[in-house]
């Protein structure tokens, strides 16, 4: 899933400090999974903005509301059950989310109330982790399923830098070192061999290199 | 005009007996602040982010929370939850530039105990001393 996490709130204030009607707009997609951007989320944003503006000495009214998801126009056009009662819309989504919305309604103000940082997973609650870059080129059959673009701090594709220590990344000692751990678990499925062959030389085109990156299947188009 | 707290507690079911037992008459004899207002909970662990923020947007100058012991909640890890709650809600308030002082979590023995009106009054003392919410400022 897409990871993110909530801004600091002076940022969002700062967004929104014109603004006297708000909608704040979370998505039940990825952002609620990991805690960012949910109903939950939604009302607790709303009350502080509430709060922070009560602070400031200046009204303001809030409409609370989560969408299916903010990355298809069909949710997207549920908003409009809310034209002309809002100022700006701070959407809890994650950039998807925020573009789709400057996409389809261009004369919204709309703003972003997280952080979107990574493709990942909860490892254990209440903490995530990247496990993918979304480079457009997945090497996972030839790694154990183990991803070197994303969790290794330089990407290498032919094996470890060097200065990993006891396993663990020579970033920081929180970090496993991706390559030993790729190392282990082609030992443990018998294919270590694989490893010998050289990787050439990567066409990072695929990883938005070349411009923002755009799919189209024929076979779903009407 | 004397400035007369408003303070939310919202307290589990198994620190608060004393209120069930002696009612609110008899809790005040024992010296709990007339400020002080109590909000009963199966288990803190049940409460909300929202509802405590609602406490303050509702016109509370301070809230806190009163749960059981870290390592002995009747619910095994109700109040360690309230007490993560209650962390975030600090750093919120941080980062809105009010006191953090205004919201607190204890960690209370269950059934009868003078820290129950102790806790109280160490609250009515603290929010005496900061003020008024500064939530409080009239809509320009």
């Amino acid at each position: 899933m897409i990871i993110a996490e909530r801004k600091p709130l002076d940022e969002i204030m700062t967004m929104v400090q014109d603004a006297k009607r708000i909608l704040v707009l979370g998505c039940r997609g990825c952002v609620t999974i990991c805690s960012a951007g949910g109903e939950r989320e939604v009302e607790i944003l709303a009350s502080l903005i509430r709060l922070g503006k009560q602070k400031a000495g200046q009204p303001v009214e809030t409409i609370e509301a989560t969408l299916v998801r903010q990355c298809d126009k069909e949710y997207i056009d549920s908003i409009d059950q809310w034209d002309g009662q809002y100022d700006a819309i701070v959407s809890m989504a994650c950039g998807v989310g925020v573009n789709f919305i400057a996409n389809l309604r261009p004369m919204a103000k709309v703003y972003p109330a997280v952080n979107t940082t990574s493709f990942g997973g909860s490892s254990e609650q209440g903490v995530w982790s990247e496990q993918c870059a979304g480079c457009g080129n997945c090497i996972l059959h030839l790694t154990g399923g183990l991803c070197p673009v994303a969790r290794c701090a330089k990407s290498l594709m032919n094996g470890p830098c060097g200065g990993s220590v006891a396993g663990r990344c020579e970033i920081h000692k929180d970090v496993p070192c991706i390559w030993q751990s790729i190392h282990d678990k082609m030992v443990r499925i018998d294919s270590q061999d694989g490893l010998t062959a050289i990787a050439p030389i990567r066409d990072w085109s695929t990883s938005g290199h070349g411009g923002p990156r755009r799919m189209v299947r024929n076979d779903l188009t009407v | 005009m004397p400035f007369t707290p408003n303070i939310q507690a919202f307290c589990c079911h198994y620190t608060s007996q004393q209120t069930l037992a002696e009612g609110s008459e008899g809790l005040l004899l024992d010296g709990f602040p007339k400020s002080v207002t109590i909000h009963r909970l199966v288990c803190t662990g049940k409460l909300e982010v929202s509802t405590l923020l609602k406490a303050f947007e509702d016109g509370a100058d301070g809230v806190y929370v009163a749960g059981c012991p870290v390592d002995k909640c009747h619910n095994l890890m109700g109040s360690q939850r309230a007490a993560k709650r209650v962390g975030a809600i600090k750093k919120a308030l941080a980062e809105l530039g009010v006191e953090p002082e205004r919201i607190e979590m204890f960690h209370l023995e269950r059934g009868f105990h003078p820290e129950f009106v102790k806790v109280a009054q160490e609250m009515n003392e603290r929010i005496l001393e900061l003020g008024p919410s500064p939530f409080k400022g009239d809509a320009k």
